[in-house]
């Protein structure tokens, strides 16, 4: 019997797999479409608008006040960050002057948000290695007591809704400063336990070193900012390259890495807690008597006009062009998604790694949904 | 600090290689015609001095006689910035290049604007909607929409 070999030869084709919208390492509701060769990505689609709320056209139907709470809900894992940008960018626009106490509690409030930022960011793309959640509850139990300090400031303990325009809601309570000083003594003893833990962890270096790489000109073209573009090795961060608030006042460090692998980003945003613990420090010992909200009518009326603010938020660069008509409400609002941007490079990072490659690039990332779709 | 360029200057060097490709130029600002937005973009991106590799945002705004698209884009290099915009007076088939071959970060703004204030990108690989489904009706982000 002859056996014709044409028909003994396996035939393959690529295979369509959906991950998201629900799924745990989608970090919430993405989807991706991902073609397969066996486990080998071949290419993924991106599919967004699961949380799209119309955040930008909701703007033009609020006063420049009553958006802020609507700020909190863009990237929701740090409000304060996204109300700073909204507060200033209306600041610029109805050229307001903020009181310099107000100054210091909102960098302090940034770099505070900023560190629970990296927490949760690295805690849970430990989770997405398969470290799951030992290193994300170190990180929770240091990252409880940042939201200790937030919710001792404006009674919230996600959306903070803490900025307003001219300065900040209310004063810091006296215990705040007594409080933040024991954070800041204990928390580089924490990062070090992190460092001890996952530094030179076998498994972590083995999944995440030379993973999902994205060169320095790529990045650039690509839009790119924060921890992801320095962790390519662009020394840019725009606290520095463009100091706004009161950030020419401290001494802090950029760090970079050279390799834009998942491994340098983990280790970027490791490095810019440490920095941030240096900038509030200096803020805490600096920080004035005097009131923290200039004399700002509860209704802010801009003067017609254009500006667009942007600050260094956690995830990178994040924005708010404004427009106003001399109205109460904002003509038009449109918020530079740093999420979504980031999220452009992501196709080309994850080519030709495997399924399980994918999450794990995809999570040093670090996204959230509420800022891609707004 | 980052320096604003002022659209006047800029519009100096561009006036001879695009004639009539401005339309207006001011310290903050510099409005290009639709069909020479590419050429201009790509002459700001690769000239050494001006050197813009970092396209900040895109975004568009409705003012009912034209939709205003806004680029801003900054130099890592030189660390300046400048604001380029250009205008759409057609209300049913605005169309302005796409500038994904020159900064591929526009990929999904561009798309977005498609999605949200109507207006379509020639030359992008993949315009179609973002947030919202095929065949949501109109485009929220006009103003004439609600």
């Amino acid at each position: 019997m002859t056996i014709e070999t044409k028909e003994m030869m396996l035939r393959t084709e690529p295979f369509v797999l959906n991950f998201g919208p629900v799924h745990p390492s989608t970090h919430g509701v993405y989807r991706m479409r991902a073609t397969l060769d066996g486990e080998v990505v071949l290419d993924i689609e991106p599919v967004f608008g699961y949380l799209h709320r119309g955040i930008e056209k909701l703007a033009e139907q609020r006063t420049f006040t009553g958006f802020i709470p609507l700020t909190d809900r863009l990237d929701y894992v740090s409000s304060m960050s996204n109300n700073l940008a909204y507060v200033m960018a209306v600041e610029k626009l109805a050229g307001i002057k903020v009181p310099e106490r107000a100054e210091y509690i909102r960098v302090i409030m940034a770099e505070l948000q900023r560190i629970a930022n990296h927490l949760i960011a690295n805690g849970s793309f430990l989770n997405d290695c398969g470290a799951y959640f030992t290193p994300f509850l170190y990180m929770f139990r240091e990252r409880e007591k940042i939201i200790d300090l937030f919710e001792m400031v404006s009674g919230q303990r996600l959306t903070y809704n803490y900025m307003r325009v001219g300065g900040v809601s209310q004063d810091i309570p006296d215990e705040f400063l007594p409080a933040l000083a024991k954070f800041v003594k204990q928390m580089p003893g924490k990062v070090d336990e992190y460092d001890r833990l996952l530094k030179q962890n076998e498994i972590l270096l083995a999944r995440a070193k030379g993973v999902g790489i994205i060169s320095k000109e790529q990045a650039v073209n690509c839009g790119i900012s924060g921890p992801i573009l320095r962790a390519s090795g662009v020394k840019w961060d725009w606290r520095r390259a463009d100091p706004y608030s009161i950030y020419d006042r401290f001494e802090f460090d950029i760090p970079t890495a050279s390799d834009g692998d998942c491994y340098d980003r983990f280790r970027v945003r490791m490095e810019e807690m440490r920095q941030s613990l240096r900038i509030v420090e200096q803020a805490m010992k600096q920080i004035p008597a005097g009131p923290v909200r200039a004399e700002v009518p509860h209704i802010v009326r801009p003067p017609a006009g254009e500006a667009y603010v942007h600050i260094e938020a956690p995830k990178g660069e994040l924005g708010f062009y404004l427009v106003s008509d001399d109205s109460i409400a904002a003509y038009r609002c449109h918020v530079r998604p740093t999420s979504l941007i980031n999220l452009t490079a992501l196709r080309e990072m994850v080519r030709g790694w495997k399924i399980a490659d994918l999450i794990i690039i995809f999570g040093s990332i670090d996204i959230c949904l509420g800022e891609v779709d707004r | 600090m980052t320096v604003a360029l002022s659209g006047g200057e800029v519009a100096g060097q561009l006036e001879e290689k695009f004639p009539g490709g401005i339309l207006e130029s001011d310290q903050n600002c510099l409005v290009v015609k639709g069909d020479s937005l590419l050429g201009i973009a790509s002459f700001l991106k690769d000239t050494p001095e001006l050197n813009f590799d970092y396209l900040n945002y895109i975004t568009a705004v409705d003012y009912f006689e034209y939709f205003e698209v806004i680029y801003q884009l900054t130099s890592l290099e030189h660390n300046h910035s400048l604001v380029v915009k250009a205008r759409c007076y057609d209300r049913d088939n605005p169309a302005l290049p796409s500038v994904v071959g020159l900064w591929q970060g526009a990929d999904f703004q561009e798309r977005e604007i498609f999605d949200l204030m109507g207006i379509s990108f020639d030359g992008h690989p993949n315009m179609k909607r973002i947030f919202l489904w095929e065949g949501f009706p109109g485009y929220p982000l006009r103003k004439d929409y609600l």
